[in-house]
């Protein structure tokens, strides 16, 4: 995949690359900066791996004090910086330039304070996302939104996209579970914004800066809640014969005034390879498979998956299986988390993440398999139902590059037939590199304005994630008219 | 200029072309839904006054997608009523501050609601009004019609200018439709009340209780003379300090989470149970407000972590008698002080800067509303950064000006 244009770097920049190397040891010591080829390189992508940049250099801070100073370095010099979590990323939003300094934040992943009675978490920001909930699990408290990369992501990178989750029906995304932040703006100032209290004084600064993808500053601390776990959870399986059957069953256990902690589709391509990968006991003689997991007290749990059996009877299900044991619960939750990798073991895939109207869904469906069937491609969909939330994976041969740049327009396509039903182009993943040309088909002119303007207030010379978010050309208009 | 002076819009683009030439005059607007909030903020001068309540009427309902999307001046109570009908509710419970304004209760439009982020005892377990704010269409100080966010429940497409505008008080810009998150209403509610416990003892009960598993939905404390105000009897008759603790589920359920929650809290006194109506009715008094009284007092509202809420209140008694009540399970004080030049301000924020949080004069004289700043004062850096937003959204500064901060 190749199509998204990069600017072209600055050559000035490149020209003082040894000077600027130099300059960065000085601030914050040579063990701190990433230089040589080798070292480099492993931060050339992100998770959108066919768009690869090598930076100008990687600068791996101890503390928020030494980002303040490289910030501040780069400011003054002119010089874009790339912020970096762990560098999973879907959407390119963590891909370098090579005129950009990358300023990780992986060596900042400690937990600072965590208490229990206030149910708040204090976390340096490299932490993994799945590393918090291991600090507070011990008292049976977790912190909500595990998106499935949630072992290796950070709490940075989700802070950054406002990630979501399989949980997140019940549990809300990010922004909803963040009550402070300490940041550094581009010109090295060091803010904190909220705290250990449920809300903030003035603008919401921190609902603007959750989901900014990096372009308005560094977040280096923040604090979280920590909510106290259920007793117990538990899935189970829902086969049906189409995906009408299964949209249509999603809509009456919501419409029933029952809110399952997570609802997760897959259909048949998804289901046979992730049952493959994970023998979660998935049915292989279904067309569409929801995922239904209910919490509580085992007698509430039964309670409600009796309930769940009876709302999905008029759909026919073909199979109805509700976990046995915690074993069998994690097999289940593994087969769907391991989804993208499972499928990653047998083809190439393209990851899409449009947000439709649920009821939309036997229509988007039908659309994508036709897209990708005029492409000579094939698809798998994983979809968060609960939410809308769709994940359709695009299977195709990356050493053919006509095939690649075929999956490229099947996606772009597929994700304007989201926004044309009432979706967005993305739900959890960001826009990036990758979305960024489609912005146009979401937003209007003055749309993006608003938000570039914002943009311009926590860095005006647009340093930081350079050429993300906005269409190139959007950055031009903006000069002429703000 | 009075309400009588006061133009409702009945299109977007009606109201777009107010702004936009209120603006090339640099003539300042006062932003209002019906108005029932009006005496919140420092006194706005303008010589324009624009209501959103021409603009009327619920533009999307899917119950099964757990979504609504209504134009800003529709009034609350029929959002409210129309989530009924199919067994739902917002999910953040705002409150009405209608009777301690000394206004009719009732009567505030469903974008005020976002612009001012209401937020009742339900926050604690599910969000505010901003984590349920799903999209907005919205007019600027420059005229310009735009939208955010939109109807789907995940978007993280471009940035999330819906929730900056939360609570943003009109100041930013005018929302002409809402977009937001709904829940199903539970089929039972019950309550655990116990008595007679000390503010820092009640703190405790409070906080342990939302540290099980067992998904309290709202947790206040109540000293004597508040409970002593309540309507419902079976509440008000207790004649002591009251700690009460919400539980919401199927009938069932309440009831077994009761009883473990109850045996839970054992150590601080035998917890009484109240059954759905009489919870119902509790609640909806603390939706209202309803222990507050309706005078002239000055009456704060101070956000602090949950611990420290009644150290600031026992730290503000050492300057002046106070009356006060606590929601979010401490962390937020209702606060009625006595009358005078300041209304407490400067006592206030300094204890506030002690234990960390912020305070909000929601009830004061208009001369001490101007004197004084009524939202609490930002950082340096905050402050910088909410002049540039300020200013990205309303550059002559036309929209309410000066109401939370004079930052144009």
């Amino acid at each position: 995949m190749s199509s998204i244009l990069l600017p072209e770097p600055n050559a000035d920049i490149l020209a003082r690359r040894d000077a600027i190397i130099a300059d960065l040891k000085s601030l914050v010591g040579g063990e701190a900066v990433v230089s040589d080829e080798d070292g480099r390189r492993a931060f050339e992508t992100d998770g959108l791996t066919a768009y690869r940049k090598m930076p100008l250099a990687v600068v791996l801070p101890q503390s928020t004090e030494e980002v303040s100073a490289v910030l501040r370095y780069c400011h003054r010099n002119g010089i874009k910086v790339v912020a970096r979590g762990a560098g999973t990323s879907l959407c390119g939003g963590a891909l370098p330039a090579e005129d950009a300094i990358v300023v990780g934040v992986s060596k900042m992943n400690r937990v600072l304070e965590i208490d229990y009675t206030n149910r708040t978490a204090v976390v340096q920001t490299g932490i993994t996302n799945l590393a918090i909930s291991g600090a507070v699990g011990k008292e049976g408290f977790f912190y909500a939104p595990d998106p499935s990369s949630q072992l290796a992501c950070t709490l940075a990178g989700n802070l950054a996209m406002n990630s979501g989750g399989a949980h997140c029906l019940k549990y809300g995304v990010t922004t909803n579970n963040v009550l402070g932040l300490k940041m550094v703006l581009m010109d090295g100032e060091i803010i904190e914004i909220g705290g250990p209290y449920l809300d903030s004084p003035g603008y919401d600064l921190l609902g603007l800066i959750v989901g900014s993808e990096g372009q308005f500053g560094i977040i280096t601390e923040a604090t979280v809640r920590i909510l106290r776990a259920a007793e117990h959870a538990r899935p189970m399986l829902l086969g049906f014969e189409s995906s009408e059957a299964a949209g249509a069953c999603v809509s009456a256990i919501i419409g029933s005034g029952i809110i399952p902690v997570a609802i997760e589709y897959m259909d048949k391509p998804a289901i046979e390879v992730c049952e493959a990968f994970a023998k979660a006991g998935y049915p292989l003689d279904v067309e569409a498979l929801l995922i239904v997991e209910v919490e509580g007290s085992n007698e509430e749990i039964e309670d409600l998956l009796a309930r769940l059996v009876k709302i999905a009877e008029p759909f026919k299900p073909r199979t109805v299986k509700v976990s046995g044991s915690p074993a069998e619960s994690a097999k289940i939750w593994k087969g769907r988390k391991s989804a993208f990798g499972a499928i990653g073991r047998i083809s190439e895939y393209y990851c899409m993440d449009g947000t439709i109207p649920l009821k939309q869904l036997p229509h988007v469906l039908t659309r994508i398999s036709e897209i990708c069937g005029s492409h000579g491609l094939k698809v798998a969909n994983i979809f968060h139902a609960g939410d809308g939330n769709l994940h359709p994976l695009i299977l195709y041969n990356a050493n053919d590059p006509v095939e690649v740049e075929k999956a490229e327009r099947a996606g772009a396509d597929i994700l304007k037939l989201c926004v044309e039903v009432g979706g967005c182009l993305t739900g959890e993943h960001g826009v990036g590199i990758e979305k960024r040309d489609l912005m146009r088909h979401q937003f209007s002119e003055t749309d993006l304005l608003v938000q570039m303007r914002i943009k311009s207030v926590f860095d005006p010379d647009w340093l930081l994630n350079p050429a993300k978010v906005f269409p190139l050309a959007e950055r031009v208009m903006l000069d002429r008219v703000a | 200029m009075g309400v009588s002076g006061t133009v409702r819009p009945a299109t977007e683009w009606e109201l777009s072309s107010l702004v936009a030439a209120a603006t090339e005059r640099g003539k300042p607007i006062e932003v209002m839904g019906a108005g029932t909030k009006r005496s919140v903020g420092r006194p706005v001068q303008a010589a324009l006054t624009i209501s959103t309540t021409g603009l009327r009427g619920i533009t999307l309902y899917e119950p099964t997608e757990l979504v609504m999307s209504a134009q800003a001046g529709t009034p609350l109570a029929d959002v409210e009523a129309q989530l009924a009908t199919r067994g739902q509710m917002l999910p953040f419970e705002p409150i009405d501050l209608g009777a301690v304004l000394g206004e009719a209760a009732g009567r505030g439009t469903i974008g005020a609601v976002f612009a001012t982020n209401l937020s009742g005892a339900r926050r604690v377990a599910t969000g505010a009004a901003r984590d349920h704010l799903l999209g907005v269409r919205a007019v600027n100080g420059r005229g310009e019609a735009f939208k955010s966010g939109g109807r789907v429940m995940k978007n993280v497409t471009g940035y999330d200018v819906a929730r900056g505008l939360a609570g943003s008080w009109g100041t930013l810009a005018i929302m002409t439709e809402v977009t937001f998150k709904v829940v199903p209403r539970p089929e039972e509610t019950a309550t655990l009340v116990l008595s007679g416990l000390t503010d820092d003892l009640a703190t405790e009960v409070m906080c342990q209780a939302l540290g099980t598993p067992f998904e309290v939905s709202g947790a206040v404390h109540l000293p004597q003379v508040m409970v002593s105000r309540l309507r419902t009897p079976e509440v008000r008759d207790i004649g002591k300090p009251v700690t009460a603790l919400r539980i919401e589920n199927l009938a069932d359920f309440v009831r077994y989470r009761c009883d473990k929650l109850r045996e839970h809290l054992a150590p601080y006194g035998k917890a009484e149970v109240l059954g759905n109506d009489v919870s119902r009715a509790f609640w909806d008094e603390m939706r209202q407000l309803s222990v507050l009284q309706a005078d002239d007092r000055p009456l704060w509202r101070i956000s602090t972590k949950p611990t420290s809420g009644h150290k600031v209140v026992e730290a503000i008694r050492q300057y002046m008698p106070v009356d006060a009540f606590y929601d979010w399970s401490g962390g937020l004080i209702w606060l009625e002080v006595p009358v005078s030049a300041d209304a407490g301000a400067s006592d206030i924020r300094r204890v506030i800067a002690q234990y960390g949080g912020h305070a909000t004069l929601v009830r004061a004289d208009q001369a001490v509303r101007a004197a004084i700043d009524v939202f609490q004062p930002l950082e340096p850096g905050t402050e910088r950064l909410s002049r540039g937003i300020k200013a990205a959204f309303d550059p002559a500064g036309v929209l309410n000006p000066g109401r939370m901060y004079a930052l144009s």
